[in-house]
């Protein structure tokens, strides 16, 4: 999981993958995510072309619906500019599994590890690459962190979302018991297995009420909606917000330009 | 050692029987508590022997190769093992499938006349189901393993391939004990209830005529059945009665003595934190002239059941890798939700999932893979670095396809293939690798989010419905002079 990290200085340009997920049910996610981004004095690239990362198909074991779209998005990033991506699961899609989804194909496979050296999880293009140190004068608060399966196992991003909320003087970070289990969604998984998906779901949300946060961070929309959606079902309050909605709140109420 | 044609020695598990006992199985409040606190103790108790990540590393590294490199050179060390053994005064016998393995078995007890067979763990036999096999031919066969003891006594199956009784409380024990073993009376005290098991055992050791028990690891160069074990009953099994015989599956040969320690101090730390068992038999012959104790024939009988399919594909033989120490079903989140008899299977969990579909064929397994949520833990913690979410990703590939050109069918290939999942795919395909489509139905479901049905299938079994949001990501930006 350990990168090699671009040196050099920082990058003027990037694109931005929001992902199909952002894009139809986060927009705010996304938006944020790119003010953020801008607000660092970068220019912010968003193929318009772009859909899905093929995620979806792919471990359904219908690898070559996968391949079709993965193709049609690895023609969209014509420059060698990095590639954000505000979730860990569809950023670890692209960076890991677009490499083995062209294995028999050698252009389209170069293609794909080109593609996947430029693939950036947002947190850790944020922590990694721009460097970030943000102040924080927002009201203190105090949330808890959901660390998605892909950032953890995958991308190694977990660690950067708490880092960059460690930047935070205002907030009080705690931690959920079972931190690291997965919080149900699995992608088709929950539509398939409804009632073991429905139970991982309740206790991770048990699990996350339970540290008497105000809110939950998550750098994956599928975690976020997964568990809001079940939140919502119970009439609880209690909701998530994403990492890049959070940051971009805790900066702007401490009167910096949003 | 060709694919088995027989895989149907297992009951048939239909999916929808697997999803209707995932659904008991998760409501059911007091198993799903059981589950979690022993899950949590067995996290817990393997993350204490390995504080240091890098070394953790280094030793799985050196343990995955260990194996690797065994199976690259599987049927030359069989047969080396087989010389070996046989040198030693061992008798091997090969076995295609369950059945065969149980007629060998049941063959040389009843050459012996034997009317008792005592058990030391083994999941090989489990696999075979052999017990019903000396049933039927008059011969007894008793579990010595406490675990094991416990299941058997109350007519069931091992849950849990390390703790088989796991699933059970000091209460039911109780309850079952009184019950079933004569002159026991209620107690709740742990250390009477196994007294009362040893006590029955005792006695059967000394009557029985076979002895039987599992292997962890085959050593082809000496000729060595490693045996791995707590309660001492596998020692008793193997030198006891006058016949010991062991069963293992061919994947579990190793080539040299020296490969065996990384391998063990990996399982055993993995499996329930130890950083050595109590008992560790190497077992090298049968009596000797002028010895006093140990069985006057051992034999070892090596099962395929199918592992010969997974043996033949490059990335499916990363599952005989597996030493089975169960720790990819204390970290999985869907097995400390359901426990190990929802999956219907011998091998419960992650590896039960890769592992089954060879067995007993993809129709009747086609479900296993599909439940995971491809979180990872599994694959994080197995100490053979098994990839197991890629092999589910394979598996559920296998299952909803033919067979590619040039590779052989599965056992049961392509049994969950349907006409409405093929044009459902097929379809999203379409729809996302075409830009001007996507925005397009984008846009509908943006304008017609009003639409949006209340019951959207297992989404909304615990979920509000997912909403489109009144504009998408796309459309915002585009206000925003953001386009490329």
């Amino acid at each position: 999981m350990q990168r090699d990290m671009p040196t050099g200085p920082r990058p003027k340009d990037v694109y931005f993958f929001s992902t199909c997920l952002v894009d139809l049910f986060c927009p705010e996610a996304g938006l944020d995510a790119i003010t953020l981004l801008e607000r660092e004095g970068i220019a912010v690239h968003f193929p318009e072309d772009q859909t899905c990362c093929g995620q979806p198909a792919y471990t359904s074991g219908f690898g070559e619906r996968a391949r079709a779209v993965a193709q049609a998005q690895m023609q969209l990033f014509p420059n060698d500019w990095p590639i954000v991506v505000p979730s860990g699961s569809c950023a670890g899609m692209m960076r890991h599994h677009y490499p083995r989804l062209f294995a028999d194909d050698p252009l389209l496979k170069a293609r794909a590890e080109a593609l996947a050296e430029q693939i950036f999880e947002f947190s850790e293009f944020l922590l990694d690459v721009l460097k970030v140190h943000w102040r924080d004068s927002g009201k203190p608060a105090t949330v808890t962190l959901h660390t998605s399966c892909s950032a953890r196992r995958e991308m190694g991003t977990h660690l950067h979302v708490r880092a960059l909320l460690a930047q935070l003087s205002g907030v009080n970070v705690v931690t959920q018991s079972h931190e690291s289990e997965c919080c149900g969604f699995g992608g088709t998984f929950s539509l398939k297995h409804p009632s073991i998906s429905s139970a991982m779901s309740g206790d991770k949300v048990d699990a996350l009420k339970e540290t008497g946060a105000e809110a939950f961070i998550s750098a994956d929309c599928g975690c976020m909606l997964n568990l809001n959606h079940t939140l919502q079902k119970r009439g609880d309050s209690f909701q998530g917000k994403h990492l890049a909605t959070f940051l971009r709140e805790r900066l702007a109420a401490a009167g910096e330009k949003s | 050692m060709n694919a088995p044609e027989n895989t149907q020695t297992l009951s048939f598990i239909p999916a929808s029987e697997f999803k209707q006992r995932t659904t008991e199985a998760v409501a059911d409040a007091h198993l799903r508590q059981s589950f979690r606190s022993a899950m949590d103790f067995l996290m817990a108790k393997r993350a204490a022997q390995f504080p240091d990540a890098d070394a953790l590393e280094a030793q799985r590294a050196l343990a995955e190769h260990i194996r690797r490199y065994s199976l690259s050179r599987l049927p030359e060390l069989l047969e080396k093992l087989e010389r070996q053994l046989t040198a030693n005064g061992i008798q091997v016998h090969w076995a295609e499938n369950a059945e065969q393995a149980n007629a060998i078995i049941v063959g040389i007890a009843q050459k012996h006349s034997a009317e008792l067979m005592v058990k030391g763990k083994s999941m090989v036999s489990e696999e075979t189901e052999l017990n019903h096999a000396m049933e039927a031919a008059g011969i007894a066969a008793l579990e010595s393993d406490m675990g094991e003891y416990i299941v058997q006594l109350d007519g069931e199956k091992p849950s849990h391939i390390i703790m088989p009784a796991i699933h059970k409380t000091k209460q039911q024990i109780a309850r079952l004990f009184a019950e079933k073993v004569p002159g026991a009376s209620y107690t709740e005290s742990v250390d009477e209830l196994i007294g009362i098991g040893r006590a029955v055992l005792r006695e059967k050791f000394m009557a029985a005529e076979i002895g039987l028990s599992g292997v962890n690891f085959a050593v082809a160069e000496t000729g060595t059945l490693c045996l791995v074990e707590n309660e001492g009953n596998g020692r008793m099994c193997t030198t006891v009665p006058d016949v010991h015989i062991a069963i293992t599956g061919i994947e579990k040969v190793v080539e040299k003595l020296e490969h065996v320690p990384p391998l063990l101090n990996l399982l055993t730390r993995s499996a329930t934190g130890q950083i050595i068992t109590t008992y560790f038999n190497m077992i090298s012959r049968p009596r000797q002239p002028g010895e006093l104790d140990g069985p006057k024939e051992v034999h070892l009988v090596l099962l395929d059941n199918g592992r010969t399919q997974a043996y033949a594909d490059e990335q499916m033989r990363a599952t005989l890798q597996c030493i089975r120490c169960g720790a990819c079903m204390n970290h999985c989140p869907v097995y400390t939700r359901i426990g190990g008899h929802a999956y219907g299977t011998t091998y419960p969990g992650p590896i039960g999932e890769i592992i089954s579909p060879h067995m007993m064929g993809l129709a009747a397994t086609h479900a296993l893979p599909t439940a995971s949520t491809l979180c990872g833990a599994c694959g994080e913690v197995c100490p053979v670095k098994i990839p197991i979410p890629d092999l589910l990703i394979r598996l559920r590939a296998e299952a909803t396809h033919d067979a590619r050109p040039g590779h052989a069918p599965l056992v049961g290939q392509g049994a969950a293939r349907s006409a409405l999942m093929d044009f459902v795919w097929a379809g999203w395909a379409a729809l996302y690798s075409r830009p001007a489509l996507y925005r397009a139905f984008v846009w509908l479901a943006t304008r017609f989010r009003f639409l949006t049905p209340p019951m959207q299938s297992g989404w909304t079994v615990s979920r509000t419905p997912l909403k489109p949001a009144p504009r998408t990501l796309r459309e915002q930006l585009a206000g925003r002079h953001l386009k490329t």
